[in-house]
């Protein structure tokens, strides 16, 4: 598997901020479970079933007797379920979210016991596209069945019972994270003590839905794209084969909707990549550094991610819409008591604050508890990954003061 | 003799007599709640639910840290995310003379709340009247020891000017109680001379 980290999910255009505790959790391994075996298969939104399926997770800390001590965490886009520490000694990078999570963080592993999954329908361990269709020998492409949100959240909520676990002290997630946040709470009001849901939205934005497609054009008129069959002889092998070039500008695409201009601007400006003059070269590709820049992001994403995947993913994403879904945002969120914390960024224009401004009017409206904060950060949509001090900062103390009530109930 | 105060929004005295206006398992919101101390109390001695609305980063992760929901947000931004009377009451502690549109944040409080407490300074005290008279200054108190260009306090107003204002948005003044010398004195003679502040309870006509 290809293994390629922390700033591959944010845009790397800052160092992350991480915490002066460099504490890691060390050497970790990512595990897997098989469930929904048949014919307990998984019942999908879309219809149908699937089973079984195999989840790609990993685990910190330690569960406490009481298995009271849970947080799961619910990864982005193209995240996956390794989150922090090293895979081996000698690995170049931790988990993409090594500076919120280990001991003395935020995510506190010496508290805590944390878990992490790689999402339904994804290339990075749990069933996906790129997995071999049992029914064919063969592997599925974009025979791989429709998934919604609700199929990934139903998936690792089976992964959380797996592992003894009846209640969860919090969840975490932004962006697509944020959404499965919404999702676990509406699907499970009493499962949840603290629902934290960063940079994210009640339903994709018609915006949001816009960049996808393009981003799925550029995968699906990739004359190497095939129908979704492009899989050589071993289909884990995606990055060697398929619409690289299709899924490189999907990349690239969507990677300037995860920044903001003030960042960019302060990153690159108009700065040239190999020269300090103009080259009046048509045939020149990459002049100007943030060219440069993205080309780079592009390439090293084809590495990791199976453009199958990012077709199935992004439709999910499209199809978010939790007013939709359940009815209304009230009815939705104003079932549960777990505690919400909600941030937005002021310099994210995919997942404007308007957005989660809806969701606490929701959970006003139904008398829930709500905390938002509008975070000031120049990262764009990437903040909730790189701007780590300062959710530190509100998750520490939101989490200790849940699982002390917790306890004391 | 005691000088002039502004009761200081921090001091129990103030959480009592806000506390006192209060009915047992109200829903509450707070508008600057600082660190939440006022809706702790609430939630623990009257079994409110409570929400807080604070500006100051420190505070809200304060209030975070006792457990208390907190929207951030400017008062002088509006409360456009809190949906029409969502509240019982709405609090406003020694602020409203601080915002920039007083009679729009009152409007908003009974559009969120059904009634309004606000917690005001009293301008009209005689001390007030004396030093501007005397000095030819503007005034100055021992609590609040701000100059002219320096403090956030905006507006002066006196009981007279509130109950005006009231009037003219067509509020029903509930409960006016004159504040003097840290003690509620309800029904005193000479108030808009004597009170250093005043609570006012406020709902719809």
């Amino acid at each position: 598997m290809h293994q390629d980290r922390s700033a591959d999910m944010a845009s790397e255009i800052a160092p992350p901020d991480t915490a002066e505790d460099t504490q890691s959790v060390g050497i970790v391994q990512t595990r897997f479970a098989r469930l929904f075996e048949p014919p307990s298969v998984l019942t999908l939104e879309s219809g149908g079933g699937l089973g079984p399926i195999t989840v790609a997770y990993e685990t910190y800390g330690e569960l406490t007797k009481e298995k009271d001590n849970a947080i799961f965490i619910c990864h982005a886009l193209t995240g996956d379920a390794h989150v922090a520490g090293k895979h081996a000694a000698d690995s170049r990078k931790s988990g993409w979210w090594d500076g919120l999570v280990g001991p003395g963080k935020a995510l506190d592993t010496t508290r805590y016991f944390v878990i992490c999954a790689n999402v339904l329908g994804g290339c990075q361990g749990t069933t996906g596209p790129s997995c071999l269709n049992p029914e064919t020998g063969q592997p599925y492409g974009l025979k791989f069945p429709f998934i919604t949100v609700g199929d990934i959240v139903e998936v690792h909520a089976a992964l959380v019972r797996h592992l003894g676990i009846e209640k969860l002290l919090a969840i975490i997630g932004g962006s697509l994270g944020g959404m499965q946040v919404l999702d676990w709470v509406a699907r499970y009001p009493d499962m949840i003590h603290a629902a934290i849901c960063l940079a994210s939205s009640g339903r994709l934005s018609a915006q949001g839905i816009a960049f996808n497609a393009v981003g799925r054009r550029a995968i699906t008129t990739d004359p190497q794209f095939q129908n979704g069959d492009y899989y050589g002889s071993d289909p884990s092998k995606y990055g060697d084969v398929g619409p690289r070039v299709g899924l490189a500008l999907a990349r690239m695409v969507a990677h300037i909707t995860y920044l903001s201009e003030a960042s960019i601007e302060r990153k690159f400006g108009r700065d040239l990549q190999h020269s300090d003059h103009l080259a009046y070269d048509l045939q020149r590709e990459t002049e100007f550094k943030i060219e440069s820049y993205l080309h780079y992001q592009g390439k090293r994403f084809i590495e990791r991610f199976d453009a199958n995947s990012y077709i199935v993913l992004t439709r999910a994403m499209d199809y978010f819409d939790l007013a939709q879904r359940y009815g209304s945002l009230r009815e939705a969120l104003g079932r549960t008591d777990a505690r919400f914390l909600i941030t937005s960024y002021h310099t994210d224009w995919l997942f404007p604050s308007s957005q989660s401004r809806e969701l606490v009017s929701a959970m006003l409206e139904t008398h829930r508890h709500v905390t938002y904060l509008e975070l000031e950060s120049v990262f764009g949509h990437d903040s909730f990954l790189l701007e780590i001090k300062q959710l530190e900062e509100l998750v520490t103390p939101l989490l200790r003061e849940t699982y002390r009530r917790s306890r004391e109930v | 003799m005691r000088p002039y105060s502004i009761l200081d929004p921090n001091a129990s005295l103030t959480d009592r007599l806000i506390i006192d206006q209060i009915g047992r398992n109200s829903r509450v919101i707070d508008l600057g709640c600082g660190d939440g101390r006022l809706l702790c109390r609430l939630r623990d001695e009257l079994r409110c639910s409570v929400q807080g609305v604070e500006l100051d980063h420190r505070e809200v992760i304060e209030a975070i840290a006792k457990g208390m929901p907190v929207i951030q947000t400017d008062l002088d931004h509006g409360l456009k995310e809190i949906p029409e009377r969502s509240f019982d009451f709405a609090v406003l502690s020694q602020t409203l003379q601080q915002v920039r549109h007083p009679q729009e944040l009152l409007g908003e409080m009974l559009r969120i709340a059904k009634r309004a407490v606000i917690l005001v300074p009293n301008y009209g005290h005689w001390r007030i009247r004396l030093q501007i008279m005397l000095h030819g200054r503007a005034p100055r108190t021992s609590s609040l020891p701000y100059d002219w260009y320096n403090t956030p306090n905006l507006h002066f107003l006196s009981m007279i000017d509130f109950r005006e204002l009231c009037e003219r948005m067509q509020f029903k003044i509930v409960h006016e109680i004159p504040i003097i010398r840290g003690r509620a004195a309800q029904a005193a003679w000479a108030a808009n001379l004597r009170a250093d502040n005043a609570l006012y309870v406020l709902e719809h006509i």
